[in-house]
């Protein structure tokens, strides 16, 4: 099948960007939008053209590397699932398919379809972590943990920080990454000497990194490949009004 | 005091405020709505709800003080908010294909606006009176200020009944969104409750919007009589 891209092209960081538009032919349905695109590429450097910018890396859904916001969705259509997982049997034949890069002020462009998501990682450095000594291996079940809890921390914990949530979210949030990191953390034992430090040392970085606030619109789970819950917000919410309030 | 300033300039501690500042505004309007309906039960009725509210005295001050503080608080986040989250992203997105959101949760600031400008005139209009002077200064038979009167000349004239009505309609989307909103923005999501909180907004917005509207539209049809035999 063929179809029509209109990808954002853009030199750097400082150049203006704009839309270029491409005829891809030879698509087929088992392709994914990754393909298409190296497809696409190798066309243009074939002709001398520069490639489109885009990052990937384990391209099966769970390192969060690949981003795109493909017509208006992080990620493209479909549920759970990253932009790598994204099959081209979900577009039809003469579809024209716009491609942008996530955009926020928390992720500057570097160039094309390239973002610099390291706020996510300034995030993580303010306290999305625990503080052991080291020592000899513990005993195994030495700390019990309730079947219920340990399985909502690992929900919070499926995060693979790509940043989809703040893509989404009208407000560029990174409500919803926070809260998984925040949540992950908080609900098991070896969270609890940092909990509060980290919860208020996270938000406060969030903050400074320029991202928006949470509206509810609940769009961040939607488009989220890991389909975390917005329940999380909710905790983190619970979580930082506490803390903050018991904060000496 | 450091959890104070936490509260008024974190994103967090802004979504807090919006919450709490609303599920109030939410009460006060439903309360509202609820001393507006005894319109129907005839002048008397209204008249002496009306007098009681009155001469609380200082409690009335309390009240009205209260509630402009918790005003204030609630429209000063949502602007504070607003700069935040426009600011993050200076670039907007040349196609965007919302999933799951609603229209009422994407214009929470545009019904907002609009419906801060409705309270504004609906204040001058009936609190005031400095929209239609002549029917504020109206007394019933008892001496006291006429609100039935006041509230049943008002809406006879088809502009000012069709304006209230209009105005209801972004306070609806407000509430909508808002009045389930709030149960998030305070840490209450559980997979328990969540569909009962989910309907609060729309089932709540929905009878505020029907019970305020029959009033200028019950008026406008003649069914709410005035003068009234007796009085």
């Amino acid at each position: 099948m063929r179809v029509t891209l209109k990808i954002w092209r853009q030199k750097n960081a400082a150049a203006t960007g704009g839309f270029a538009t491409y005829t891809k032919d030879n698509v087929v349905a088992e392709m994914s939008f990754l393909e298409m695109l190296d497809a696409l590429n190798r066309e243009l450097v074939e002709k001398g053209e520069e490639p489109v910018a885009f990052e990937s890396d384990c391209r099966e859904g769970i390192c969060g590397t690949c981003s795109l916001v493909v017509s208006g969705i992080p990620h493209g259509p479909g549920k759970g699932a990253a932009t790598c997982q994204l099959y081209m049997r979900r577009f039809k034949d003469g579809d024209t398919i716009t491609v942008e890069p996530f955009r926020a002020r928390g992720f500057p462009i570097l160039r094309d379809l390239i973002v610099d998501r390291s706020a996510f990682d300034r995030i993580i450095q303010a306290g999305g972590f625990i503080s052991v000594n080291t020592g000899g291996t513990p005993d195994a079940n030495a700390l019990p943990i309730a079947k219920e809890q340990q399985e909502l921390a690992m929900d919070a914990a499926a995060c693979i920080g790509c940043g989809a949530c703040v893509a989404a979210c009208k407000n560029a949030s990174a409500m919803l990454f926070v809260a998984a990191k925040v949540s992950h953390l908080s609900l098991l034992p070896q969270g609890q000497p940092e909990r509060q430090q980290r919860v208020l040392n996270m938000v406060a970085q969030m903050d400074k990194e320029g991202f928006g606030a949470c509206t509810n619109t609940f769009e961040c789970e939607a488009a989220c490949p890991k389909e975390i819950s917005v329940r999380f917000i909710a905790r983190l919410n619970r979580e930082y009004m506490r803390a903050s309030w018991g904060d000496k | 005091m450091v959890w104070l300033r936490r509260t008024f300039d974190s994103t967090v501690g802004m979504k807090w405020l919006m919450g709490i500042t609303g599920l109030f505004l939410t009460l006060f309007v439903f309360v509202h709505m609820l001393g507006n309906l005894q319109v129907y039960l005839g002048p008397d009725a209204l008249n002496t709800y009306a007098e009681t509210l009155q001469h609380l005295g200082e409690l009335l001050w309390v009240a009205r003080v209260g509630l402009f503080t918790i005003f204030v608080v609630h429209i000063v986040s949502a602007i504070r908010l607003s700069q935040l989250n426009r600011s993050a992203r200076p670039q907007g997105y040349a196609v965007i294909t919302p999933q799951v959101s609603r229209y009422a949760s994407r214009t929470m600031l545009m019904g907002g606006l609009i419906v801060l400008g409705f309270v504004v005139y609906h204040l001058m209009h009936f609190t005031l009176g400095l929209v239609s002077p002549e029917q504020f200064h109206l007394q019933d038979a008892k001496g006291r200020h006429d609100v039935y009167a006041m509230v049943v000349i008002g809406f006879r004239q088809p502009l000012i009944a069709f304006s209230y009505i209009l105005a209801m309609v972004p306070l609806m989307l407000h509430l909508q969104h808002g009045a389930s909103s709030f149960f998030q923005s305070l840490g209450l999501n559980y997979p328990k409750y969540n569909n009962l909180f989910r309907a609060v907004g729309p089932v709540l917005s929905a009878i505020i919007f029907i019970g305020n509207c029959s009033i200028p539209l019950a008026i406008l049809a003649g069914l709410v009589p005035y003068p009234v035999a007796g009085h």
